[in-house]
């Protein structure tokens, strides 16, 4: 019986996720419309809401096409283990105070066994299909994930460190009067940054790389599979939102405290999906970065970061100062890295281009002859014979 | 028995292109990579070759024009001035002076139309995808207005041998001002959103330097090489048309990056949309063509005429044997020399700036194949 009730609640939270997954590429394509000056789709149903499905239709009717030169088995596994892994993480997120499938004690050590499983399905994808933008883009993911996976953990760490548990629900808990975001700025921020790392999003989307390495490892991929490797990353990104809402901004409690399940889901959501659409107005904005200022933003800035995030949670604790001394240090730890960038960027660029403006060779205009009567005869000019 | 083997690393051929996102239409670049380093590049063109010169040949004086439309198919206005300007060098026009203005007022708007694709184009080739909206939007003003003046959107075939083919409409001032404002605010946005965005100078700066003796020797032209830093402009130092009376700021770069290169685009931008006020003001009433018969016979002889396009100098060769086609007409295409420049720039740099190099150099290929 045990086995039916699983299958069940299993077949439920992946539908549950599939939608959430939908749910956001409609979302991202009509905010990133609104956000160039689109409209975004509003053919299929009202608002464009079913463009979605009308989209997984279509990929599921294509062709599904394996290069010849492929290994077919890993080729066509590499999408199950990028999607199964993402998916699974489900298992143990609470929409609600007893809304959730599995509360797992050790659920924040859950989540990061499983994240990391799907970059070896990243590196198969792009091993397997023997191309040379899908090798490039699978060895780019293989770096990128494994080294922004480190300050998750450490943010990770940070939660279960204040809460006193691994638990996701235990977490929310214990965000009842402050959220962890105003807690641990720090932490919340490093954790948004690796996060769009993680799922590949601008300006972290490396490994697939349109311009560059042309879809990276999914180049291959067509029909089912692609669409697979789609609804795993939209996943991911939902995953992102859902962990910023549990971790850090109190899910479904803060900051109303104990409300109705439904009303509890809502606000939930609400918060997840605002991270979310954060994500996407990001991806509006900035262009991508390059594959070694991403290794050296991770190792030089992101991890230092979160270990710094790490030790000064540790101090607050073991000396049981007030919590509000973590804010301002985390706060305090922040202010070095932004002045920096601002300093080593911008600033030298401002001046380059004040600079630029004062190089800039002038001409000046001469007077103007007084016009002359407008030339009518014709004659004068050769090239003008009859052609006759 | 050792356990480890010596493996031999062998460098690896990335064909980009002819089919690839970031080479702006089919244009194959050959890398040779050392995991994301690139050793060497070895650019091949000739996919969108169309025998354009050859082409000329066999075309009368009037229809050469609709060839040099479908060149540079981004700056088409450019494209013909340049044509028209040797015709009329070689058969020895006086262009009336309204018809000049209106030659330089569209020029100049099709040379804003040009960068601001470029500033969107560019942006993608880097992973930003907004800007490219807002480029194509303001493109699209302009060409709404090439579409009311010419009566068509890109193949203008408007500038003609010895003036324009017709006067401007009535509302053409009014409304090339109102394009202005629209056009500039549509740049500034841009310019707001790139320029000093982090992430942007991060890939930008410092990245494809070249230096302006190796600029000048690879033949660079335009705001390519004024990214480096020499102010060599057709218009300011060979000067054409009614340029003389004036008055704009030619910018220039000094480190020679794709950053320099790029902002120096921008603001030939504003300097345009300035120059094209200043035409508005000065502009007078008159023909706007000379009279001429229909079919042009120029002496024998042969010029070369060149002019600014937005990527660079063009230049027009053209030889006549004294009947209705040319004998010879040889282009020098802005973008394909500045292609030379690409090797160069790119060696030992990582595969996301070789397309961030490419991209800088602003190629269009309808140019660079002919």
């Amino acid at each position: 019986m045990d086995v039916v009730w699983a299958s069940l609640w299993l077949f439920t939270l992946l539908n549950v996720v599939a939608v959430a997954a939908l749910s956001l590429v409609w979302l991202e394509r009509k905010l990133l419309g609104r956000m160039q000056g689109r409209v975004g789709p509003t053919r299929v149903g009202p608002f464009g809401l079913l463009q979605p499905i009308a989209d997984g239709i279509k990929l599921l009717m294509k062709e599904d096409i394996a290069p010849g030169s492929s290994s077919r088995v890993l080729f066509f596994v590499a999408p199950l283990l990028v999607f199964v892994p993402s998916y699974m993480v489900w298992i143990t997120i609470p929409f609600g105070r007893d809304l959730f499938v599995r509360n797992l004690d050790l659920g924040l050590f859950f989540f990061v066994a499983l994240s990391v499983l799907g970059i070896v399905g990243l590196v198969l994808a792009g091993w397997s299909s023997n191309s040379k933008y899908a090798i490039l883009g699978g060895f780019r993911s293989a770096a990128q994930l494994v080294s922004y996976e480190i300050p998750i953990i450490m943010t990770i760490l940070v939660v279960a460190m204040l809460a006193g548990s691994l638990s996701f629900r235990d977490v929310v808990l214990a965000q009842d009067v402050v959220p962890y975001a105003a807690v641990q700025p720090l932490a919340f921020g490093v954790f948004l940054l690796a996060g769009l790392a993680e799922v590949g999003r601008t300006p972290f989307d490396i490994y697939h790389a349109e311009s560059e390495v042309v879809g990276g490892p999914f180049v291959e991929y067509s029909g089912a599979h692609w669409a697979i490797f789609f609804l795993a990353e939209y996943i991911n990104t939902f995953m992102v939102g859902a962990l910023g809402a549990l971790l850090f901004l109190g899910g479904w409690r803060w900051p109303v405290g104990d409300v109705p399940a439904a009303a509890g889901v809502a606000l939930f959501l609400f918060k997840t999906y605002a991270i979310v659409a954060v994500i996407f107005w990001v991806r509006a904005t900035y262009p991508r970065m390059r594959i070694d200022q991403l290794m050296s933003f991770g190792w030089k800035v992101l991890i230092p970061l979160s270990f710094a995030a790490f030790v000064a949670t540790a101090f607050q604790m073991f000396y049981g100062w007030p919590i509000w001394t973590l804010t301002i240090l985390s706060l305090v730890i922040l202010v070095p890295p932004i002045y920096i960038q601002l300093r080593w960027q911008r600033k030298p660029a401002m001046a380059l281009a004040k600079h630029y403006a004062e190089i800039a060779v002038a001409v000046h205009a001469q007077p103007r002859p007084v016009p002359v009567a407008a030339v009518t005869e014709a004659d004068a000019a050769p090239g003008r014979e009859d052609d006759a | 028995m050792t356990t480890e083997q010596q493996h031999d690393t062998i460098d690896m051929m990335l064909n980009m292109g002819p089919q690839h996102p970031a080479t702006h239409g089919v244009f194959r670049m050959v890398l040779t990579l050392d995991g994301e380093r690139v050793l060497d590049v070895t650019p091949h063109i000739g996919y969108l070759h169309r025998g354009s010169e050859k082409l000329c040949e066999s075309e009368s004086y009037g229809q050469v024009v609709t060839l040099f439309d479908r060149m540079d198919y981004i700056a088409n206005l450019n494209n013909e001035l340049a044509f028209c300007r040797a015709a009329e060098r070689l058969m020895s026009i006086e262009v009336p002076e309204r018809a000049m203005y209106i030659r330089v007022i569209l020029a100049e708007l099709n040379r804003v139309a040009s960068h601001a694709l470029f500033i969107g184009t560019y942006a993608i080739d880097l992973g930003a995808m907004t800007p490219v909206m807002y480029g194509f939007r303001e493109r699209e003003r302009i060409q709404n207005l090439f579409e009311a003046v010419t009566g068509a959107r890109m193949m203008h075939n408007f500038i003609r041998i010895g003036g324009v083919k017709e006067d401007v409409p009535d509302d053409f001032g009014p409304r090339v001002r109102q394009l202005i404002g629209q056009v500039r605010e549509g740049i500034e946005e841009m310019d707001r959103l790139l320029t000093f965005n982090e992430v942007y100078l991060a890939r930008t700066r410092g990245v494809g330097v070249i230096d302006a003796a190796t600029a000048i020797s690879v033949g660079l032209t335009g705001p390519s090489l004024r990214g480096s830093g020499v102010a060599y402009d057709v218009r300011k130092d060979d000067p054409y048309e009614i340029y003389p009376y004036l008055s704009y700021k030619v910018p220039i770069g000094e480190n020679g990056d794709c950053w320099d290169r790029y902002y120096v685009r921008l603001q030939e931008c504003y300097e345009s949309l300035s120059m094209i006020s200043q035409c508005l003001d000065q502009m007078e009433a008159g023909p706007t063509m000379v009279q001429m018969r229909r079919i042009a016979r120029p002496p024998k002889g042969e010029v070369y005429v060149h002019s600014e396009n937005p990527r660079g100098d063009i230049g027009v060769y053209l030889v006549s044997d004294g009947t209705d086609k040319p004998y010879r007409l040889k282009i020098r295409p802005p973008s394909f020399c500045n292609l030379v420049g690409l090797a160069p720039m790119t060696r030992g740099s990582y595969i996301a700036d070789a397309v961030a190099i490419l991209g800088s150099l602003d190629i269009v290929l309808g140019e660079v194949d002919r």
